[in-house]
């Protein structure tokens, strides 16, 4: 072959080198401007050691209200219906995407058993005792373990020397009660949200779990959420300034959401200890409305405030460490479901903050559904956090004015931001990535495997009662978001300005604001 | 084969400019870390979004997708810039965008979460990089410009 036949043969592969030059040019502008806005400050993720047993003693666990939450929380601790496996079974198999059995299957085992169920309702209880010999996790007509005993009260179980700890999910009125009941007999307490009905039990509660040194979690499984802690980061290392406002929403638009359950077809006098529901509750006659949608009325429940305010509260709480608030204003109505209901379906809570120099602003609706989400403006940057987290640097912000400025920084693109299932926190993401988070399309799938919060809440309570770790929502934390949310309440009953005494943990009422 | 040297420069700039978009495809994902095609996946419409969909569900066969995607961009670049292997690096790229077409075919009805530069119904630039890639299987430059020159040289 001759020389310049050779040549021919060679001469495109310099473009090959051009090729990884231009690639190399590209990622290495893209490093620098990642490091030139974020100015040397890096937002690490959460290490989260693996869910891991090595105890090899069981937890005995007893349930305590075994309704629509009671029953998620069971297979939480990994007991489900066998009715419930079949659904799921049956649901896999119409539609290949539907990962909810092979999630719960391959949820890791906590070492527990669940020895004792409590529920007034028989058709209830009766699906948590199949649920608790379901030890194996299998469908209608598979293997089975003993069923747990089931108590008609709660203070039989509670008193029982087969259970260890105590799962509450009944309604408000009766956690206080119980989770004090638990404590005194040295058993461990997870209580759902709020943690009490009324300000005096809040106190109880804290003096009752204080005294007794039991492991008490309260149900803000927020508190396991990447995009929270990952905020908190955030915060602690300035990147948005002064904060002087948070916005925190509630926006729901159905039925569900405004909590009209369904009413049980079964259900009936005959098979619902009437009197127990009612317990410390002004007495009502026999009401299946009452029973199923008791959030509807104040006798049983707390409203959006102790519902759903404190969710947003305890996240803005973990996030700014804000305590109980300096003073409380609330005002809304029942502006849309006209059913009899007693608590507003609209209601605004605004709460002050003397010594932190803030407001958060909580406001909530049961008949819009648009999503206005979780906000926390500072000075220099604005933070949206939901699963996802996003930072926007201020537009006058002194801090970031240089970057800005030389257009390093766009305060329209965020300079940080987070998806779950990323494994990292990011400024520069591709535009297909924008696209695909912001349709919620990406990172449905983690790394194969999706993990349900309140699992992992659950677990974390589970681990601290075997000396392993700490619980994240403690009585402490509880204090604080459910004393917020009745001094919401109660300014929304009274009228008035509700003040905080910090130095003598007292509500104060003050002055008429409507 | 007959091409006039005019023919054979705008054929060989042809490949270059393909393999270029394979080879840099290729890369872009090799240097971003944790690059996945699960969100691509998952945004399929389509005869086959089932199928696609279902891909997206299988972390193990996402993994043989991102590989494959990532690995088999660029040796299809690299192939058809040098001219090494021309064919098989052609055949192969091609079957990557028959697969990126039945993925995401612009329909009336489709839209997706990357919206698209330009408008698009049936014909799209996947479809036309794919057909300019038929005419270099059917029109090979490799042998003269090119690695292959040198492993399919004729014997004389």
């Amino acid at each position: 072959m001759k020389r310049r036949d050779a040549l021919k043969g060679l001469i495109t592969i310099p473009v090959v080198g051009a090729v990884f030059y231009g690639a190399y040019r590209k990622k290495h502008y893209e490093k620098k401007l990642k490091e030139a806005i974020h100015g040397g400050v890096d937002l690490e993720l959460p290490v989260h050691p693996p869910v891991e047993v090595k105890d090899s003693k069981k937890i005995r666990l007893g349930f305590i209200g075994v309704g629509s939450r009671g029953s998620h929380l069971m297979r939480a601790a990994g007991f489900a219906t066998p009715e419930y496996i079949d659904h799921l079974k049956e649901k896999a198999s119409r539609n290949s995407n539907d990962k909810r059995l092979e999630d719960f299957l391959s949820q890791p085992d906590l070492n527990v058993e669940v020895t004792a169920i409590c529920d007034v309702f028989d058709v209830h209880a009766e699906e948590a005792l199949r649920a608790s010999a379901n030890i194996y996790r299998e469908g209608t007509g598979g293997k089975f373990g003993k069923p747990a005993v089931r108590y008609k009260t709660y203070k039989e179980l509670i008193a029982s020397p087969d259970v260890d700890a105590v799962v509450i999910a009944t309604p408000d009125h009766w956690h206080a009660p119980m989770a004090i009941e638990a404590a005194l007999h040295g058993k461990h307490v997870y209580v759902e949200k709020p943690m009490t009905k009324t300000i005096d039990e809040v106190y109880q509660v804290r003096e009752a779990v204080k005294k007794s040194g039991i492991v008490f979690q309260l149900g803000h499984q927020n508190r396991q959420t990447d995009s929270y802690n990952i905020a908190r980061l955030a915060v602690e290392k300035g990147l948005l300034g002064k904060i002087t406002l948070t916005e925190v929403t509630t926006n729901r638009n159905n039925p569900v959401g405004a909590w009209v359950y369904e009413i049980h077809p079964e259900a009936s006098p005959k098979n619902i200890d009437w009197e127990q529901f009612i317990g410390n509750a002004p007495w009502h006659e026999f009401s299946l409305e009452c029973f199923f949608r008791w959030r509807c009325w104040w006798d049983y429940s707390t409203g959006l405030n102790g519902d759903l305010l404190t969710h947003e509260y305890d996240a803005v709480n973990q996030i700014l460490n804000v305590g109980v608030p300096s003073s409380a204003v609330c005002s809304g109505g029942i502006y849309f479901f006209k059913d009899g209901r007693t608590v507003p379906d609209v209601n605004h809570a605004v709460f002050e903050y003397h010594e932190k120099e803030m407001t958060v602003l909580y406001s909530a609706t049961l008949a819009n559904g648009r999503n206005r989400g979780k906000v926390f403006m500072g000075h220099d940057a604005s933070m949206e956090v939901s699963e996802k987290l996003a930072i926007y640097a201020e537009y006058d912000s002194p801090k970031y004015k240089e970057r800005i400025e030389k257009g390093i920084i766009d305060p329209s693109v965020p300079i940080y931001s987070y998806a779950p299932g990323k494994d990292r926190v990011d400024a520069v993401t591709s535009p297909t990535e924008k696209y695909f988070a912001s349709r919620g399309l990406l990172y449905t799938y983690r790394g194969g495997k999706r993990f349900d919060t309140t699992f992992l809440h659950l677990s974390e309570w589970l681990q601290a009662i075997r000396g392993q770790g700490q619980v994240s929502c403690n009585v402490d934390r509880g204090f604080e978001c459910t004393m917020a949310a009745h001094m919401a309440t109660l300014s929304y009953h009274t009228g008035r300005r509700i003040y905080w005494d910090r130095d003598k943990e007292q509500v104060v009422a003050g002055e008429k604001v409507s | 084969m007959g091409l006039t040297s005019r023919q054979l420069t705008v054929l060989v700039l042809l490949r270059i400019a393909i393999g270029w978009h394979f080879l840099y495809e290729g890369l872009s994902k090799w240097l971003t870390p944790g690059w996945s095609s699960m969100g691509y996946l998952l945004d399929s419409k389509g005869m086959l979004e089932n199928f696609f969909t279902w891909m997206a569900s299988v972390p193990s066969l996402v993994r043989v997708v991102d590989l494959l995607n990532v690995y088999g961009l660029m040796a299809v670049g690299i192939g058809l810039i040098t001219g090494f292997l021309c064919r098989p690096a052609l055949l192969g790229g091609m079957m990557m965008l028959v697969l990126y077409y039945l993925s995401h075919p612009p329909l009336i009805e489709t839209a997706y979460a990357i919206p698209s530069e330009g408008s698009y119904f049936l014909v799209n630039k996947n479809l036309i990089e794919l057909l300019a890639m038929v005419v270099l299987y059917l029109f090979p430059t490799e042998r003269e410009i090119g690695i292959d020159k040198f492993i399919f040289r004729k014997k004389i």
